[in-house]
């Protein structure tokens, strides 16, 4: 076992300060780092335990990490600044992120709805960003999550992490390479260590504790009983509580499926599935309140031992976010063909989709009309119509599609703005039409969407091409 | 230092062209060939004589079994590589075989270990194609980098655990560090004639002092080189293989 450096030690330039934690494969320091490196924002140390009598998986977690936490960047990870040399002192340095740990606040679960809500869609929109960058890390749990003042969670330790793009030199560290027991993945049980729906699984573990304030697979501390989660339905969140409502166990017994191609394709579809509850589809998931009965169970567990779990082909699961903007203001608009035909072309090519339909209108007159349709209610009404006509000759089932009439004067940062809360990986919208080119293409909604948004966006001409037949 | 890796040339002028200004873009300051120089393409003369310079500029170079085959028939290849073989024994000087003959079969230096196919038994030609003969290889050698070719398509082997080899698919372009606390081995892939439905030239980056290796693909001028073949009377089926990449 390395020494613990004492306060104000010097390593490589930084000086050494308060130990914030020590335990499990780590220490980690608070430090301030050479004037002449500063950084500008405020930097622990994280010391890996290597020593003789510590496992070799301290060692080859350090390398993991070493080797996937530069490659990240956004809001969700902690900044990384430095590394030491793994034959002298290994250290890695990164941004201190302050917050409240994930596991402060399970601490106080069951937490009420809304909360559980905020939390969880923050948890989610986190994986995603760590997802979109072909990174799984397979060992969430409350101790890997803190939480920003404002809302927004970040993830630590990418110590059992793969990348599709680098050798998994936990491959072979099969005993120790799954995760912790409460929150470990079937996959990972069954050894495959590059599918991101296994951090769906976790993220529905956590979901169930923060609802409940329960764990769904309790704390095996043998393999046999993490084995149980293969086949074994958790007591159905509603049995623990019959405040929760139907929505949300549907929502979390999806995560907790042990097939990973009946869960959640991606942590962007289940945070946006918190945040809209309406558009959760229910089906016999969020029924039932006394769990699965024992006739059941030996058909799951006979299936379980049976089954060979499908081994996804890539790390990042096809499952794209789509968000067509349709100006439902006007129907007979001619570019409305060329944007079906477009939609459809895209959502062809993803099996996994989720297509989100926008309309932005201007905010209702104050007070009540003379007739339904001039009040608010009344024309969001309509025109939540129209998109649901726009959209029905695609003939899409409803768990892939929802619906959204926005009242906004700002159509473009309203866009902008969906899209980025609802972790959106394409926008399609029209370009400004023909006769409204001249008036500039840079005032535009098109242009404004297209020079802002965090995504790839697809912009939709009308051409000679004939419309409407794909 | 960058050390640029390349094998199985096999007389591919256009593709070795396209790699060496690739590495050199690159940052590459020494160069590596792993051996098969010549057999299957149409320009044995000039891809030896290329290597041969870099050679007296103190690159490394090892001897392939297309290379040995030159001098010393072994009646191991096809009618088409054997054509091959001809072509580049009756296309080169008495001393551009000479250099071929007195390539070493495997280079050290430091912990770098160079072999064309195997560094266990390196004359036998094992082609490296699973953990297992991986292993066999670094347990030949003490290097913590072993570089080969023979095999055509680019691998990296790594040792997970105590003579535990594990194969690894590399993506081109993504710089993998490769710590010198384990072993690793390098298949650093063909630049004259790919085999996995890409025509695209391979060859592999070694930063020495970053321990990071990058493998790359390399777009160059395969119909080219498909045409050479066919005008200089080679089997048709060489210049298909060059231009589809198979």
């Amino acid at each position: 076992m390395l020494e613990r450096f004492a306060p104000g030690a010097q390593l490589d330039g930084f000086v050494v300060g308060e130990c914030i934690h020590s335990g499990g494969n780590a220490f980690i320091y608070k430090v301030t780092p050479p004037p002449s490196r500063d950084p500008g924002f405020p930097i622990v140390l994280k010391v890996p335990a290597i020593g003789r009598a510590q496992p070799t998986i301290s060692i080859v977690s350090f390398e993991m990490e070493e080797m996937i936490h530069p490659l990240l960047s956004g809001n969700h990870v902690p900044r990384f600044f430095a590394v030491g040399d793994l034959s002298a002192t290994p250290y890695i340095a990164m941004e201190w992120i302050e917050g409240e740990g994930l596991a402060a606040i399970v601490r106080r679960a069951p937490l009420p709805l809304d909360e559980v809500v905020r939390v969880g869609a923050a948890l989610a929109d986190a994986v995603s960003s760590v997802h979109a960058q072909e990174v799984v890390h397979l060992d969430l749990k409350p101790e890997n999550f803190i939480l920003r003042p404002n809302g927004e969670a970040v993830i630590l330790d990418f110590g059992f992490a793969h990348h599709a793009r680098y050798p998994d030199l936990l491959a072979e560290e099969q005993h120790f390479a799954a995760g912790s027991a409460p929150y470990v993945s079937p996959e990972q049980l069954h050894k495959d260590r590059s599918d991101p729906r296994s951090d769906l699984f976790a993220l529905g573990v956590l979901l169930y504790e923060l609802a409940t304030g329960t764990q769904p697979f309790g704390a095996p501390t043998t393999y046999a009983g993490m084995r149980d989660r293969l086949w074994r339905a958790p007591p159905p969140p509603r049995s623990v509580d019959a405040r929760i409502p139907p929505w949300l166990q549907e929502v979390i017994l999806r995560c907790l499926e042990p097939t990973a191609d009946v869960r959640y394709q991606s942590a962007a579809h289940l945070a946006f599935d918190l945040r809209h509850p309406d558009q959760v589809p229910l089906t016999e998931r969020s029924a039932s309140t006394d769990g699965v009965g024992l006739l059941a169970n030996v058909g799951r567990w006979w299936r379980g031992r049976r089954d060979k779990l499908p081994v996804a082909r890539t790390a990042r699961i096809q499952a794209p976010m789509i968000m067509v903007a349709i100006d439902t203001l006007h129907p007979e608009d001619e570019r409305h063909p060329a944007l079906q035909w477009t939609t459809r072309q895209i959502i062809s090519l993803n099996p996994e989709f989720r297509l989100l339909c926008v309309s932005v209108i201007s905010a209702a007159p104050l007070g009540e009309g003379r007739t339904d349709q001039e009040t608010a209610s009344g024309r969001h009404m309509e025109h939540v119509l129209r998109l649901r006509q726009w959209i029905e000759p695609l003939k899409l089932p409803a768990s892939r599609l929802s619906l959204h009439v926005v009242e906004s004067a700002s159509a473009g940062d309203t866009l902008l703005q969906l899209a980025r809360a609802n972790n959106v990986d394409l926008i399609v919208l029209g370009a400004p039409w023909p006769k409204q080119k001249k008036l500039a293409w840079l005032r535009s909604v098109a242009s404004n969407v297209t020079a802002n948004a965090h995504c790839s966006v697809h912009v939709v001409r009308v051409t000679r091409r004939p419309q409407g037949h794909p | 230092m960058r050390i640029a890796l390349l094998s199985d040339i096999h007389a591919n002028l256009e593709a070795l062209n396209a790699c060496l200004a690739h590495a050199r873009t690159n940052g590459a300051e020494r160069f590596a060939f792993l051996g098969d120089l010549v057999g299957y393409g149409a320009d044995p003369s000039a891809v030896v004589d290329i290597v041969t310079k870099h050679v007296a500029d103190g690159a490394v170079a090892v001897k392939g079994n297309h290379d040995e085959a030159v001098e010393n028939s072994s009646g191991y290849f096809n009618d088409a590589a054997q054509a091959a073989i001809d072509w580049a024994r009756e296309s080169l000087t008495g001393e551009q075989k000479q250099f071929l003959a007195t390539l070493p079969l495997v280079t050290r230096e430091g912990d770098l270990c160079f072999v064309h196919a195997s560094a266990a038994a390196p004359a036998r030609w094992n082609y490296i194609d699973s953990a297992t003969e991986a292993q066999h290889c670094i347990d030949a050698t003490d290097a913590a980098y072993t570089f080969c070719g023979h095999l055509h398509d680019q691998a990296l082997y790594f040792e997970a655990g105590p003579g535990r080899m594990r194969e690894f698919r590399p993506v081109t372009g993504t710089p993998i560090p490769v710590r010198d606390h384990r072993r690793w081995l390098a298949i650093v892939g063909t630049v004259g004639q790919p085999r996995d439905r890409n025509p695209a030239a391979a060859y592999t980056l070694f930063d020495r002092e970053r321990q990071e290796v990058t493998f790359f693909r390399v777009a160059y001028d395969a119909g080219a080189a498909a045409d050479k073949i066919r005008k200089c009377g080679l089997p048709g089926s060489l210049a298909y293989r060059v231009e589809q990449g198979i």
